[in-house]
């Protein structure tokens, strides 16, 4: 699977939003994009990824 | 020959820019911009040319001042940003300062969006004045644009951006800045733009704080319609905190995305 930009491999059958989880994301702070669509955070764990997926998660933090 | 002086159409049989000048009875310390080019040679004049006289010292009529404030930009673009509009979502110290640096640019209409008032710890960052202390942001930034460009509109916004009335906030605007501090209402914003509002593009910030090196920021496409500026990574925190030069040079990522936006330009 493609993840912003870089090639990595499932190991197992997993969930978005798991996957999000185990690599320390935080729900609240990102925006996902998978295929080039756009995904609600209300989605997350009905979506199984897998490894021709490319995913694009952007990651915000604080200051303005 | 056809040109355009001080905003009106004209007709000279001047071929230069010192026979223009002598026919014009200009005095010599006035400034004299030709295609949104700034000179004192003696340029040869071409048909269509647009040239802004600014005489020192001399109030201009109405007509002539507009096309004063714009001499200095490309003509065929300054007529494009004149009819854009774009809405700041957030009046902060990104936020203030894009909104004054696209009013300079001359957008022709903002929208400002802003909950809160301007307050003492404002002031190291952000686009405000003491006198500006306990005014609504939206109000405040209203002022000084006017100020800046007294034919810019803006349209102001006072309230808390949430969930529920982003798409009725933002509706008519095709492109959004978002200009918020917390990172959680940043990836709402994002959010619900990007998945109820697909035809608006977003320019958004992530990683502004410290003193961290200028060249670490940078203008990323991250998706179709998303655009985000910053170094990805230095929050404020505790022992970080935000600094205006690195906040004003993502602003200025963000402003100058959003008139390649506006002209046309997709790429960062």
């Amino acid at each position: 699977m493609k993840v912003n930009g870089k090639i990595i491999l499932l190991q197992k059958d997993i969930n978005l939003f798991d996957f999000l989880i185990n690599n320390n994301y935080e729900i609240s702070k990102i925006a996902v994009e998978l295929n080039k669509k756009i995904i609600v955070k209300a989605e997350f764990k009905n979506i199984a990824l897998n490894d021709s997926d490319s995913l694009e998660i952007v990651t915000f933090v604080g200051g303005g | 020959m056809h040109i355009t002086l001080n905003g009106k159409r004209a007709v000279t049989t001047a071929k230069s820019v010192s026979e223009l000048k002598e026919f014009l009875r200009i005095e010599k310390d006035s400034v004299f911009i030709i295609n949104g080019f700034q000179t004192d040679k003696n340029l040869i004049l071409s048909e269509k040319d647009s040239i802004v006289i600014i005489k020192k010292g001399v109030t201009p009529s109405k007509d002539e001042f507009e096309s004063m404030i714009s001499a200095r930009h490309t003509p065929q673009v300054y007529e494009k940003l004149k009819k854009a509009k774009v809405a700041v979502a957030g009046l902060g110290g990104l936020g203030s300062n894009i909104a004054v640096m696209l009013a300079r640019t001359g957008i022709g209409h903002l929208l400002l969006v802003d909950f809160d008032t301007v307050e003492p710890s404002n002031l190291n960052r952000q686009h405000y004045f003491t006198r500006d202390l306990s005014m609504p942001k939206t109000e405040a930034l209203k002022k000084q644009i006017y100020e800046i460009n007294p034919f810019i509109t803006t349209e102001t916004k006072n309230v808390y951006v949430d969930e529920k009335n982003i798409e009725d906030l933002f509706l008519g605007y095709e492109i959004i800045c978002e200009a918020f501090d917390n990172p959680e209402i940043k990836a709402v914003l994002v959010n619900t733009v990007l998945n109820k509002m697909p035809e608006v593009k977003v320019v958004a910030a992530s990683g502004m704080a410290g003193y961290f090196s200028s060249n670490s920021i940078k203008t990323e496409k991250k998706m179709k319609n998303l655009y985000v500026c910053g170094d990805f990574t230095n929050g404020s925190k505790q022992g970080t905190g935000l600094m205006s030069p690195r906040v004003q040079i993502c602003a200025g990522h963000q402003a100058n995305m959003i008139v390649r936006l506006l002209l046309g330009i997709e790429e960062v």
